[in-house]
């Protein structure tokens, strides 16, 4: 079973209020409403997705593997893949309300980190990541708003479900906000 | 793609104990190597035999946004295989500085030398480590070509585990941590296998499968 490391951070502002930080792990996802966080640390070939509605502030993260579940016998964990991944976090935040056409989508990773002659490492996999997750999308008539994939950098992921706001954090550069 | 083994098959305590076994001789033999190379005693111990899933992997690590160099290596022959070097930022500059012959403290970024030569030092060490398994079974099993990355530890592992195939089922994880006498190379050791190859090692071996 998947651990769930939830942090709490005391916020002197509000008093009362308590905002979590909640870490998705490999092949999950969450969904949570504001003033929390969701991150995910370290996407490789893997790419994380979050879908946000503005108007409800509430949304989900997803970390997904690899594009295809078809290519396998068996599925274990539907949040490995694209094609059941997405759909699954999709379905839940719309019990939580939110709609389709309001779900802002945005994505980081697949990422190429291996330099090396081995023509058997199949290195392609972070842009056949990316490209199963944008066909979902468009399948499910999400728009994608921001798109910080490729290149051969490890990311880390964390939605601001107060803004919407996905911040990636990188080895040797800047927090970017996207 | 071999994706015939149940997920829940698990390993008994006797196979466990023999793999361990395994990792112990060949990662003895490759400290030793590296002993040698470097001219240092080289220490290691195999805290980890492990049969899990590619998850539970990542869930045992931990830290993973930690700098780390990281070199996989498929095995290939009668059973297949893949190997990972996994070094901190630290311990790789401070074996690139040793392997060099330089002052502790003068490397202190990656740049393609000192990727080759972390890469050099998984080579010999995985090559000590499979001749030494190969002795033991007689089984004929070679190391394919380094990869190389240097990065995030989890961005690193998943994908090395993702690109080398290692998604489905359980795998077998020996970690090994190495370490130096005057400061710890902080390295760990990843054998990552599938059952089928595990199979033919244990019938190598002579214990029943």
């Amino acid at each position: 079973m998947i651990k769930k490391t939830v942090v709490r951070i005391f916020n002197s502002t509000t008093v009362d209020r308590w905002m979590k930080e909640i870490i998705v792990g490999i092949a999950d996802y969450k969904t949570l409403n504001a003033p929390n966080k969701i991150i995910t640390l370290g996407l490789g070939s893997c790419v994380g997705l979050t879908l946000y509605d503005p108007n409800l502030k509430v949304g989900g993260l997803l970390h997904i593997m690899l594009p295809d579940s078809k290519r396998f016998n068996k599925v274990d964990k539907p949040a490995k893949f694209t094609d059941t991944g997405v759909p699954l976090m999709f379905k839940e935040l719309c019990r939580k309300g939110a709609k389709a056409s309001r779900l802002q989508a945005k994505i980081a990773g697949g990422a190429q980190m291996f330099s090396g002659r081995d023509k058997n490492f199949s290195m392609n996999i972070g842009e056949q990541n990316v490209n199963a997750v944008k066909q979902a999308l468009k399948k499910l008539g999400i728009k994608l708003l921001a798109d910080e994939t490729g290149g051969n950098h490890g990311r880390t992921m964390i939605l601001d479900l107060n803004t919407g706001a996905v911040t990636i954090r990188m080895v040797g550069s800047p927090l970017k906000v996207i | 793609m071999d994706e015939n083994v149940n997920v829940n098959d698990k390993l008994s305590d006797i196979h466990i104990d023999a793999l361990k076994e395994i990792g112990n001789i060949g990662l003895g033999n490759a400290a030793t190597s590296l002993a040698n190379m470097l001219n240092k005693k080289v220490d290691m111990k195999v805290p980890n035999t492990k049969f899990v899933s590619m998850v539970e992997t990542m869930e045992m690590v931990g830290g993973l946004e930690e700098v780390v160099s990281c070199v996989a290596l498929r095995v290939e022959g009668d059973i297949t295989a893949q190997v990972l070097f996994v070094f901190d930022e630290k311990s790789s500059y401070y074996l690139i500085d040793m392997l060099m012959g330089m002052d502790k403290g003068t490397t202190t970024q990656m740049d393609e030398v000192c990727q080759s030569a972390v890469k050099e030092i998984a080579n010999m060490l995985t090559g000590a480590f499979l001749s030494a398994i190969s002795t033991m079974t007689g089984l004929k099993i070679k190391p394919n070509v380094p990869m190389f990355a240097f990065d995030m530890l989890g961005a690193v592992l998943s994908t090395s585990l993702i690109e080398g195939g290692y998604v489905d089922d359980h795998i077998l994880v020996i970690e090994a941590v190495m370490f130096e006498k005057e400061k710890n190379i902080n390295g760990k050791f990843f054998f990552i296998a599938k059952k089928e190859s595990l199979n033919k090692l244990f019938s190598a071996l002579g214990i029943s499968v």
